[in-house]
């Protein structure tokens, strides 16, 4: 698909671009001070409004795109790409090249819907909200372009790019232990993009480019490194961003000191760059070592999903556990694709843009909640059912797509990993199964716990959701988890598309092993 | 012999202008055109290096090939005259304090620089020595300028410090001078070539000495003792200055000494080993004790050892085969990148301790981005930089050096380098959190800010630029780091 023109670089951009119109818009720190004094009678906040407008003219692209895409031909479209450092003499080339295939196309989507869902979800942010919304755009900038890179430079550029306004958000805007957690989270990001950088440069190196397309196993025989320590160097960066554990301890507190809006992006977006980066450029480019590293990663995933399903059911804080219930849920990822087969990486593929769906809406949830009690100790809620109803619908329907319930999308991805991953990991299926149950006990117990159980008249004062952008975020969420639940090809023939290259390159290598040893 | 005082046209004009500036302080009123003078000697300097290269001066060699004018030089000159510049338009805040020194400041700038320049363009160990004294004299008065307790210290350790590390180089050299009969780097190369077997031991020694000598310019790790202190007690725009034009010189002078006297397959992979153990232990070094640090110009000055550190790792990379292009040419990028960064976190600086009544603690900066967000802006930018994050300048260095390690088999020293990234994020990044994150003692209390002089925010401007036209289109830069080894390593 070639549209002409760089709409791509236009998707990518925009959000900074917006950013910068906000941030240059004149007024002191409080634009609303700004325009009370400016506009006569007319006190409108106009940060958010304008972060509005452009998250949803992103969103309006990434839908068009999503509806142009080509389905009939797999690789990358809407490329964009231009030399943009060639220093040939020292053989330092660096290209400017974005473009989408089938696996990126849904995460591009996923991000910029969940970012109009941050903005909208932020409706009543009143701290500096200027600053707010810029940075908010910024992360969106940076997670398309780490879904978009076909660079590996610009890949790790827009890498560490998310960290600044990651450690700024969650330092000013959240709450608790606000600074230890922000801290935390860039220097683990920072420590596993270190070995990151190192593994890219060793690729870059060996092949004379950084081009992800072109970089392929045959050049690695010229690294300087042991294709396996390049392998492990890369996946560090990715494990940690997912989180599997043990390397998942930034998560939680990240999460539960994080403004909702943050949640919703971090747990939304940017967990799925690591799963991405996983499978875009560990699988694409070195099959070889990861056809070898499968029974590793499906173990890694299976320890994942049991003991983050664990760790779960023993939190007291509402939002900390949601935080832990991504650790046990991003371990489907590794054990789909352990499976190294279209069905279990679909699969893997699948539960990136579901999760995203889910616990964004969860995120979103308890943040509604939190707005209104402004507690998330479990054992002070109680019966909330009675008082703000709307809520706890979407709650409930949030926590039984996030279990696993037959027609909500979760469900899709998980039932297609096992499928796909049973045959050839049936012990780590077997032990990740339990997981499933899990799930179902930490969810269902946290919900009895929180919205069931008699009426207490502490929370008889609450107001139910009453705002439109409640109304919208909770009604499209939903409608996308159903719609994804009865209707998974509309994604799920991208996604098989997006990682068929990958599985023929992996089958040509299991099959080269199997024939020459 | 006459003509080639014009190949040596970007230093006289500093030596001539400097004269001046000393004499017109005896006799003029009004000092403040002073300033400007000393601006136009160092943009005529730049101007001048453009003409040598342009007018197809590149390559001369003059008097008897003491000097050489290649592209490589004219790189360092311009770089250097650049960073002057910079410094003396941000020093408008510390001649208002001493306003009678006005000229001698600015004149102890321009032949502060000139030496650094000549160091660049020398090829022979005398010059070398001479250009390196020109430059440090004037530096120790610069550092004690302001005759307070501090400054006193810093100039007093930075002078004994300075005179040890002097002596040990001319040790390095004279035993050089035995062995080979020659001062001269080509004559040196040429003997070592021919009858360097052998005496690999005493040329070892020779070149210990010499890494020593510049190590301690450089602020390398174990040589760096002086520069935290002379950085607090200097006039925060000679720190500034200190922090990248001497680095930068003598990143320049090891790069052609070695390169050019020393540079035979018989020594290079040992000096791998050395300039590898000092990048690893000043790295550490720099960045552990910078962790430790509440005064923002201490922090800068452990931070720049560190940096220092980094910058070692392309010399390490040279010695590989392969890497000489690459490293040579990834250190030039890298400390062009360095300089504007660490400028524009220094003018910032500046500015800021004119607001806070001149404190540097890094506590006081709390609330700063509600009441002056652009600079706490610049500066959170410039940290950022210096961390190495995008889309900066710094970055695109770290990418650099770092791909020259792996391209040279030392995969594990990219990995020191990455991993001392990290340490370096916690504490750059602790001035963005007290400005941005943290809320001053005293909110409501308005204190009247002293407006900053027009030349120091549009210095700010202009340094700030270029970190991120370097991030954004690196292109430029690298290739005129290319064009400038490439006179070295042809």
């Amino acid at each position: 698909m070639d549209p002409g023109f760089p709409v791509l670089s236009l998707l990518i951009f925009l959000p900074l671009l917006g950013a910068l119109l906000i941030v240059l818009l004149p007024g002191k720190h409080t634009p609303t001070e700004w325009l009370v004094q400016n506009a006569p009678g007319n006190a409108v906040d106009y940060p958010k409004w304008l972060a509005l407008g452009i998250s949803a003219g992103t969103l309006i692209i990434a839908l068009v795109m999503f509806i142009i895409f080509d389905r009939s031909v797999s690789g990358f479209q809407f490329v964009d790409e231009f030399d943009w450092i060639s220093a040939e003499a020292v053989g330092f080339n660096v290209k400017y090249a974005f473009g989408v295939d089938g696996l990126s196309m849904p995460l591009v989507f996923l991000t910029a819907l969940l970012t109009v869902v941050a903005v909208l979800v932020s409706w009543r942010i009143d701290l500096r909200t200027k600053e707010y919304f810029a940075w908010l755009l910024v992360l969106e900038t940076s997670v398309l372009g780490v879904f978009t890179s076909l660079d590996l430079i610009f890949f790790f550029l827009f890498w560490e790019l998310e960290l600044v306004p990651m450690f700024l958000l969650i330092s000013i805007w959240g709450s608790g232990n606000r600074n230890y957690s922000a801290l935390k989270f860039v220097l683990y990001t920072v420590f596993g993009s270190a070995f990151m950088l190192v593994g890219f440069l060793a690729l870059g190196v060996a092949a004379d480019t950084f081009d992800i397309r072109e970089i392929r196993q045959d050049v690695l025989a010229a690294a300087f490194l042991p294709a396996p320590a390049i392998f492990a160097f890369i996946l560090i960066a990715f494990a940690i961003k997912l989180p599997v554990v043990p390397l998942h301890t930034w998560l939680p507190d990240a999460h539960t000191d994080a403004p909702t809006a943050v949640s919703v992006m971090l747990a939304g977006v940017l967990l799925k760059m690591g799963g991405y980066g996983i499978l875009r450029l560990l699988f694409t480019m070195m099959p070889e070592v990861g056809a070898d590293a499968d029974l590793a990663l499906a173990i890694i995933g299976a320890v994942s999903i049991v003991y983050g399903a664990i760790v779960t059911i023993r939190q007291t804080d509402l939002k900390r556990l949601i935080a832990y219930s991504s650790v046990s849920h991003m371990g489907f990822v590794l054990l789909g694709v352990a499976a190294l087969g279209t069905t279990g990486m679909s699969g893997a593929a699948m539960q990136l843009v579901t999760h995203g769906l889910i616990t964004g809406m969860l995120f979103v949830m308890v943040g509604l909640v939190y707005d209104r009690t402004h507690t998330r100790e479990i054992s002070e809620m109680k019966g909330l059912m009675h008082h703000i109803p709307l809520l706890g619908i979407g709650m409930v329907f949030a926590g039984l797509a996030g279990l696993g319930l037959p027609a909500l999308a979760g469900f899709v991805a998980e039932i297609t990993i096992f499928l796909g991953a049973f045959a050839s990991q049936t012990a780590p299926v077997s032990v990740a199964l339990l997981g499933v149950l899990l799930a179902a006990a930490y969810i269902l117990w946290a919900l009895q716990r929180t919205f069931f159980g008699p009426r207490d008249e502490k929370w008889a004062h609450l107001p139910d959701a009453n705002h439109w952008s409640e109304f919208t975020i909770i009604g499209a969420l939903m409608a996308l988890i159903v719609l994804l639940g009865v209707y998974p090809s509309i994604v799920m023939d991208l996604l098989e598309m997006g990682v068929e290259p990958i599985v023929t390159e992996l089958e040509a290598v299991v099959s080269a092993g199997a024939g020459g040893g | 012999m006459l003509s080639d005082v014009n190949l040596l046209g970007p230093e006289l004009v500093l030596l001539v202008v400097g004269g001046f500036l000393l004499l017109a302080d005896l006799f003029l009123k009004d000092r403040r055109l002073l300033m400007g003078v000393s601006v136009a000697a160092l943009m005529g300097s730049i101007l001048y290096s453009g003409v040598l290269l342009t007018e197809g001066h590149v390559g001369q060699q003059a008097f008897d090939g003491v000097l050489v004018v290649d592209k490589f030089a004219i790189f360092f000159q311009i770089l250097l005259a650049a960073a002057a510049m910079v410094a003396v338009l941000v020093s408008t805040e510390t001649l208002q304090r001493t306003p009678s020194r006005r000229g001698e400041y600015l004149a102890l700038i321009l032949f502060s620089t000139a030496g650094l320049q000549l160091l660049a363009g020398s090829r022979d160990l005398i010059m070398v020595f001479i250009a390196l004294e020109l430059t440090s004299i004037s530096q120790y008065i610069l550092v004690g300028f302001h005759k307070d307790r501090w400054g006193s210290e810093g100039g007093l350790k930075y002078l004994l410090t300075g005179a040890v590390a002097s002596a040990v180089l001319l040790y390095g050299m004279a035993i050089l001078l035995g062995l080979t009969g020659s001062t001269n780097l080509a004559e040196i190369a040429s003997y070592i070539a021919w009858q360097g077997e052998g005496k690999e031991e005493a040329l070892m020694l020779a070149a210990v000495f010499l890494i020593a000598g510049f190590g301690f310019k450089a602020a390398v790790a174990p040589f760096q003792m002086w520069a935290p202190d002379a950085y607090t007690g200097a006039p925060t725009p000679i720190a500034a200055y200190l922090s990248v034009a001497s680095k930068a010189a003598a990143f320049a002078i090891l790069i052609r000494i070695f390169f050019e006297a020393l540079g035979d397959d018989l020594l290079a992979e040992h000096w791998k080993t050395i300039f590898a153990a000092l990048a690893t232990l000043s790295m550490f070094v720099g960045n552990f004790f910078a962790l430790r640090q509440n005064n923002i110009k201490r922090m800068l000055a452990y931070s720049s050892v560190a940096q220092a550190g980094t910058l070692l790792i392309g010399l390490a990379a040279i010695s590989a085969d392969r890497g000489e292009l690459l490293g040579a040419s990834g250190i030039l990028f890298y400390l062009a990148g360095y300089t504007v960064t660490n400028l524009a976190a220094f003018t910032v600086i500046i500015l800021i301790a004119n607001q806070n009544g001149g404190s540097y603690d890094i506590r006081k900066y709390a609330g700063l981005g509600k009441r002056s967000p652009w600079l706490a802006f610049v500066l959170s930018f410039a940290l950022i930089s210096l961390i190495g994050l995008p889309p900066t300048a710094v970055f695109f260095g770290k990418i650099y050096l770092f791909e020259t390690a792996v391209q040279s088999g030392l995969a594990w020293l990219a990995i020191v380098g990455t991993i001392n990234t990290v340490i370096s994020a916690a504490y750059y990044l602790r001035p963005v959190k007290a400005m941005f994150v943290d809320s001053a003692p005293d909110e409501d209390d308005e204190q009247s800010m002293p407006r900053p002089s027009n030349s120091v925010l549009a210095t700010m401007g202009l340094v700030t630029a270029g970190v991120l036209v370097i991030g954004l289109h690196p292109a430029l830069l690298i290739n005129a780091a290319e064009a400038a080894v490439a006179a070295i390593f042809s």
